[in-house]
């Protein structure tokens, strides 16, 4: 219990989130880092740039050499001299499904990252923890797979149409339904791919004249929408309520920027968890604000459906709130559902709206009927319509395996950031040097992890991403946990000043008896 | 068994220097470049402490002995 806290009732479960800073020595060591790196950048350009080095980077052609140049920004400085030396940890190709073990294809660099060259021999058996498979659908048991082998045969794999001319099937419909009942709400509506369902329906949702108030660190596919709708856009401190009011208190007030008429519309986006940071939306502050103000709500499900929630139904429930409250419900299927797609669920006006208005309606290819008949076994499977409680028993051991995988990180002692709950767990690497060589040797263990570097996350902050599944057992955790317990004291990556003790076992002796 | 353990520790500390600066990730040539001029940095600073250490004591040894055997030198140069 804390004094003072704001809206600390409106929440019905403790709601506990880290973003532990790092001492200081080590921001002044990445920057180091990064220091040496820049000045040995600078001096293989010169090398290039003088014709003492010979390599293939991307440049102007001879007669282009006198027009502004294209190649100079620190975007293209970087990804030519810093990413491409550790660029061997990324793109790397698999060869099996991405359930919670994976093949590997093993491939070889002669040139230092410029070219890879594969020697035709798999690595077996790779422990996952990159892929997102929380709920671990992405299996190819023949058991599971039945009625997608039967709709396969029934419908074959293309559909070539689009929504609106003739690639509506009795599939998407019966999916519609399905989605609209597995979350509660009156209708729903099914799109092939999850980044298109953001980028071509927020311009079908908001235009000119309308407010957008985005959270910092949204997903591209949001941001890409949000500006291909033409609205204004305002950004808010990431899950902070009370620059969200500030700045929803001058919009109302203040109106727009010349003519100070009201907007037509205020749309808050926000997403359920968000991927880089492992942190949960603070939905019931942010429903109450939406409230009192007068605001749409949009909230991007991508990576919370199915895997948060006691049954699994996304932030709504974990936050025991009715789906009433969200206007725009948006998710995806890549997630925890195996397959590929988004849908946009809500009132049936909203939906119906879309249904003729959406860019994705109208020019984008609809869903193949297999990957549409996999969402549906999957959700089946999570509401229990197929008649066992195997989907419950997923989405718990998901909750179990995230609780044991998160306290054994922080009594280890290694800065991880975002909400208790969540199952995307980033763990904190700081230093450029370290991000190549965690995932090399994460490698050379067998365990394959995503590394994430500069643009995607701010300059000092490089990540390790785990997504944990269902589909993990305690022994492949526990072997993970172990790697990671030896490669933290190599490479020194236990920066956390407030770990636990990390064998707390030694300690248990509490009453020490008087011998005679 | 305790020099295995001093070369492993040695190795495990120039590791940590090697991830520190980013010469995990260079070519041996740049690495070679790197090394040398660290290397070149840190003689010359041990050769100016050196040569600032060695320099302030001397005089300093020098100017208490003069306090001391004032009378000694000021004789040998009026003889002269």
């Amino acid at each position: 219990q804390k004094n003072g806290v704001s809206n600390g009732t409106v929440y019905k479960k403790t709601f506990i989130e880290h973003f532990e800073q790092a001492p200081m020595y080590v921001a002044v060591l990445t920057f180091l880092g990064f220091g040496v790196g820049t000045i040995f950048g600078y001096l293989r350009d010169f090398m290039r740039a003088w014709g003492l080095e010979k390599r293939s980077v991307a440049a102007e052609r001879e007669q282009q050499k006198d027009f502004v140049p294209l190649y100079q920004d620190f975007e293209n400085f970087y990804t030519r001299n810093l990413y491409l030396r550790i660029r061997d940890n990324w793109n790397r190709p698999i060869c099996s499904v991405p359930g919670p073990q994976f093949d590997l294809m093993e491939r070889v660099t002669d040139d230092y990252n410029w070219t890879f060259r594969f020697t035709g021999r798999t690595i077996k058996n790779v422990i996952n923890m990159g892929s997102y498979n929380y709920l671990g659908f992405a299996e190819t048991d023949p058991n599971a797979l039945k009625t997608v082998g039967k709709e396969l045969q029934k419908y074959g794999t293309g559909v070539c149409s689009t929504r609106q001319e003739m690639g509506t099937l009795d599939k998407h419909v019966e999916l519609e339904n399905l989605v609209a009942k597995f979350l509660g709400v009156e209708d729903a509506m099914v799109f092939g791919m999850g980044f298109a369902t953001n980028s071509m329906n927020i311009p079908a949702l908001v235009g000119k004249g309308c407010l957008i108030l985005s959270d910092e660190l949204n997903h591209t596919s949001l941001v890409l929408g949000a500006r291909l709708s033409g609205a204004t856009i305002r950004i808010f401190k990431h899950n902070d309520m009370q620059c969200l009011e500030k700045l929803l208190r001058d919009a109302i007030i203040y109106g727009q920027p010349r003519s100070r008429r009201a907007w037509r519309k205020i749309i808050i986006l926000v997403e359920g968890i968000y991927s880089m940071e492992g942190s949960i939306v603070r939905l019931p502050e942010i429903v109450s604000l939406k409230r009192k103000y007068k605001a749409y709500l949009y909230l991007d499900e991508a990576h919370s459906i199915g895997a948060v929630g006691p049954t699994g139904r996304g932030v709504v429930e974990y936050f025991s709130m009715s789906p009433d409250d969200v206007d725009v419900l948006m998710g995806t299927f890549t997630k925890s559902f195996g397959a590929a797609g988004g849908y946009i669920a809500g009132k049936k006006d909203l939906v119906d709206f879309l249904r003729t208005h959406s860019h994705s309606a109208v020019y984008a290819t609809s869903m193949c009927p297999p990957v549409a008949e996999q969402i549906i076994r999957a959700m089946k499977c999570l509401m229990g319509l197929d008649g066992t409680t195997q989907g419950l028993q997923r989405v718990r051991q998901l909750g179990k395996n995230t609780r044991y995988f998160r306290r054994r990180l922080h009594e280890m002692g290694f800065i991880v950031y975002g909400n208790d709950d969540s199952p995307v767990v980033p763990l904190l690497l700081y230093m450029p040097g370290k991000i190549g060589a965690f995932a090399r040797r994460m490698l050379d263990k067998n365990i394959g992890v995503v590394v994430v570097g500069f643009p995607a996350t701010p300059i000092t902050e490089s990540r390790a991403r785990f997504c944990v599944s269902a589909a993990h057992t305690r022994e492949m955790l526990d072997t993970v946990l172990n790697a990671l317990d030896e490669l933290g004291d190599f490479l020194q990556l236990k920066y956390s000043r407030y770990s636990k003790s990390a064998h707390p076992e030694l300690y248990e002796e509490t009453r020490f008896e008087f011998e005679d | 068994m305790d020099i295995k353990r001093v070369k492993y520790n040695l190795y495990w500390l120039f590791c940590q220097f090697e991830l520190i600066t980013c010469s995990y990730l260079m070519e041996p040539w740049e690495k070679v470049l790197f090394y040398t001029f660290n290397s070149a940095v840190v003689v010359m600073l041990l050769y100016t402490a050196y040569i600032f250490f060695a320099v302030h004591l001397g005089t300093a040894f020098q100017s208490f002995l003069h306090l001391l055997g004032n009378q000694h030198e000021n004789t040998v140069s009026v003889v002269k």
